[in-house]
């Protein structure tokens, strides 16, 4: 038998087990005797943040960046519901994470107790799977059982929630050496009749294009992509959850699809008589309106989820099946098939693409007053930093410059919101980033109102060593939403002005976090700043760039609209030209 | 849309039957009766959902139904190849002129009174949703009082048995 231990060492010893490395938390009242053993851990680090939504956004840009499961902690109550955004964040982007949060003593649970908080029952909807544990003797395989669910088919973030007297009483640590799931079982093998049909008909498109998701990043399966697409010679676009899982310079790749996507992305696949679809999810801001979305298109749906399958659009080839192990199987049964005369012909389509591409690439103008241009900052910060570099985004205008302005070359360089478009991402994801990945230079692309949702996270990066880099567009206004109204709503600018150019002083922030402030405000100056910000890393660097106001996202498709009806800029749509 | 009978089986662990009432309402569907009860395996509970669906979001609901962890199997029961039953509480008026037009509805649907008083009368009365209907309508003139019924409970005809692996889960896509 082994020794006795209290719950709280068990919790400990179990994180250890499942191999981790660092947890980002805060604590508080009812996980406090968690932090007690932690304190002692010599292989689990513990930084301490600032705000609980931080810890979960750090753990998932940990996590985007490495491929491993990413851990925050929290405490009951206020606590834990801190961890709802991040959690809704992590579930809408497949992001393997895990929570761990205290619970009052299961005595007090249902009684309305101080900092109580029913997170189970709060997080049903946005976990793959959550856990209550009130005996100590389950922690072990509650966290062994969280890190296989997180981590395994489609990732995800679990949740285990603690009661404080689980975590104070005696227990024994055992750490289980199987699991019984009998309710999950995860496919990962792909029909092989799906996989002949799904060759056949790639064979015999026209016009096909790879539809290629955030999945295929999680998977890990961007060599085999690149292999098939250099096997047949198909175009690919890249979702935004997918930007860098197929490099941006490669001849095949027309670029982003979706609300803000290239001209020839989105024409590709309302062009298309095929969508081979790889770990994508027919977002609608992807399709735009659902019933005019690639019109003439079958489509071969691999997810290793079954139920996205179906869900938005019809698949006329479901393959159920871990991308890592559809694609390299697909390659096998292409090359039988062309080992036996089947040559594709794609000369016609890439000519109609081609021309797309060239017509209209992405662009934007400078601002006729002198001002800053985001895009051209943007476009810089890529070009100088360079595609080994990681580049998290907020969410808004300055997140859809990055997706489309920076160049990626590599996947987990680039992580975002996607699913969720949750603000304030960007600073405390760069921070799990760094973590992660310290020898990769991180860039948090924020916008002025994302920045002030979580830059508090900066007195952590300075106090723990984590000199990320962030890049402020700044706007003084809620960009995104201010784009809309000049479009949607007759330029009434209904509380999107954010004063940020007077208030605060980003400069002095960022000093008085102890980090390096920087500001530019002239084109000339872009480069420089942005070398310097590179030149300094004994300290977190903020570059306040105070950019023009009326920079607008585009190519636009608008919200609820058919894809067909892409503006290229403002009042200006593209010319289709003819089908063949 | 049609309605259509759902068999799950659970694991019988704290919070199941939340997360699956709350699956179907976040994602749009009502549920029209629900049953919860024990199974022939000891820790493995059942419950029969009818829901009022088209077809496709049907399958959707099962799938994401299939995700949760807790859920093992979920089986679509067809009225033809199951047996499909909700028991009946209803108090039904009743003085000495209607005593025994009751009493003989009663035997023409099979049900029976199980509770007397001077002015009222409650008859349980089990089967398929239409024949419970059917009794409600003829008794409905003599001035229901109160009315209580189960979730609808189902099982395949035949020999097999919904854990045996033979039988066909709906959710699967391939």
């Amino acid at each position: 038998m082994s020794e006795q231990i209290t719950g709280a060492q068990s919790l400990v010893k179990a994180l250890e087990a499942a191999d981790v490395d660092v947890v980002f938390g805060i604590p508080g009242g009812a996980i406090l005797p968690a932090y007690d053993p932690l304190m002692d851990s010599t292989k689990v680090r513990h930084i301490l943040v600032r705000h609980e939504q931080a810890a979960g956004h750090a753990a998932e840009g940990y996590a985007s960046a490495t491929g491993r499961v990413g851990v925050c902690m929290a405490t009951s109550g206020p606590g834990a519901t801190n961890l709802v955004t991040p959690i809704a964040d992590a579930h809408m982007d497949s992001v393997p994470m895990v929570a761990i949060t205290g619970q009052v003593p299961s005595a007090a649970i249902g009684t309305d107790a101080f900092q109580e908080a029913d997170i189970r029952g709060i997080t049903m909807p946005i976990t793959k799977h959550n856990y209550l544990v009130t005996n100590p003797d389950e922690i072990p395989r509650a966290i062994a059982e969280a890190f296989h669910l997180a981590s395994s088919g489609r990732p995800g973030p679990v949740l285990v929630d603690i009661s404080k007297d689980a975590l104070q009483a005696m227990t024994h640590f055992a750490w289980p050496e199987s699991l019984d799931l009998p309710g999950y079982h995860p496919v990962t093998r792909p029909h092989s009749k799906q996989i002949r049909e799904a060759a056949r008909m790639i064979l015999s498109a026209r016009q096909p294009v790879l539809y290629v998701g955030g999945g295929v990043i999680r998977a890990g399966a961007s060599g085999s992509l690149r292999r098939l697409a250099e096997l047949t010679g198909i175009p690919v676009v890249t979702t935004l959850m997918a930007r860098g899982a197929f490099p941006d310079s490669h001849v095949l790749h027309l670029g982003m699809p979706g609300m803000h996507g290239t001209v020839a992305a989105v024409g590709a696949l309302q062009k298309s008589d095929l969508l081979i679809t790889l770990g994508a999810r027919f977002d609608d801001r992807v399709t735009g309106k659902l019933s005019t979305f690639a019109p003439n298109a079958a489509v071969i749906h691999a997810d290793i989820d079954p139920a996205e399958i179906g869900k938005n659009r019809v698949a006329d080839i479901p393959i159920v099946g871990d991308v890592a192990e559809v694609i390299p199987e697909l390659i096998t049964a292409i090359e039988a098939e062309m080992g036996s005369g089947t040559t594709p012909d794609y000369a016609a389509w890439w000519a109609q693409l081609n021309r797309l591409r060239d017509t209209y690439p992405l662009g934007y103008d400078l601002p006729a007053d002198g001002s800053l241009s985001p895009q051209y900052v943007i476009q810089r910060l890529g070009q100088i930093s360079g595609p080994e570099s990681i580049f998290t985004a907020g969410v808004g205008q300055h997140q859809m410059w990055a997706a489309q302005y920076i160049t990626y070359e590599h996947p987990a360089t680039w992580l975002n919101s996607g699913g969720l478009g949750t603000m304030g991402y960007a600073v405390p994801a760069a921070m799990g980033a760094k973590v992660g990945r310290p020898e990769a230079t991180v860039w948090a692309v924020d916008g002025d109102g994302c920045f002030q949702m979580t830059n508090q996270e900066l007195a952590t990066c300075t106090i723990n060593e984590i000199p990320i880099k962030v890049a402020l567009i700044n706007n003084e206004s809620l960009g995104m939403v201010r784009q809309w109204q000049t479009l949607f709503y007759n330029e009434r600018y209904s509380n999107t002005d954010l004063h940020s150019h007077r208030f605060p002083d980003f400069v002095k922030l960022a000093e008085a976090y102890g980090c390096y402030g920087l500001q530019c405000e002239k084109a000339e100056d872009v480069d420089s700043v942005i070398e310097r910000a590179l030149s300094l890393n004994d300290a977190p660097v903020v570059i306040d760039f105070r950019v023009h106001k009326d920079a607008m996202v585009w190519p636009m498709v608008a919200a609820g609209t058919s894809n067909d009806d892409i503006m290229v800029a403002r009042a200006m749509a593209p010319e289709w030209g003819s089908d063949d | 849309m049609s309605r259509s009978t759902l068999s799950v089986l659970v694991e019988d662990k704290p919070g199941v039957l939340a997360r699956v009432a709350s699956l179907f309402s976040r994602r749009g569907f009502n549920i029209e009766s629900l049953a919860v009860g024990p199974t022939e395996i000891p820790d493995v509970s059942r419950m029969t959902i009818v829901v009022n669906v088209a077809d496709l979001p049907l399958e959707q609901v099962t799938k994401q139904l299939n995700k949760l962890i807790n859920v093992l199997k979920i089986v679509e029961l067809e009225p033809d190849s199951s047996v499909q039953r909700e028991i009946m509480l209803v108090k039904v008026k009743a003085d000495l002129d209607t005593r025994s037009h009751i009493l003989e509805t009663v035997q023409l649907f099979r049900a029976k009174v199980v509770d007397v008083a001077n002015d009222a009368v409650t008859i349980e009365a089990t089967g398929a949703h239409d024949k419970l209907e059917a009794l409600l309508r003829v008794l409905e003139p003599f001035g229901i009082k109160e009315l209580v019924k189960s979730g609808l409970v189902a099982m395949g005809r035949g020999p097999r048995s919904i854990s045996d692996r033979s039988l066909r889960p709906v959710d699967r896509t391939t």
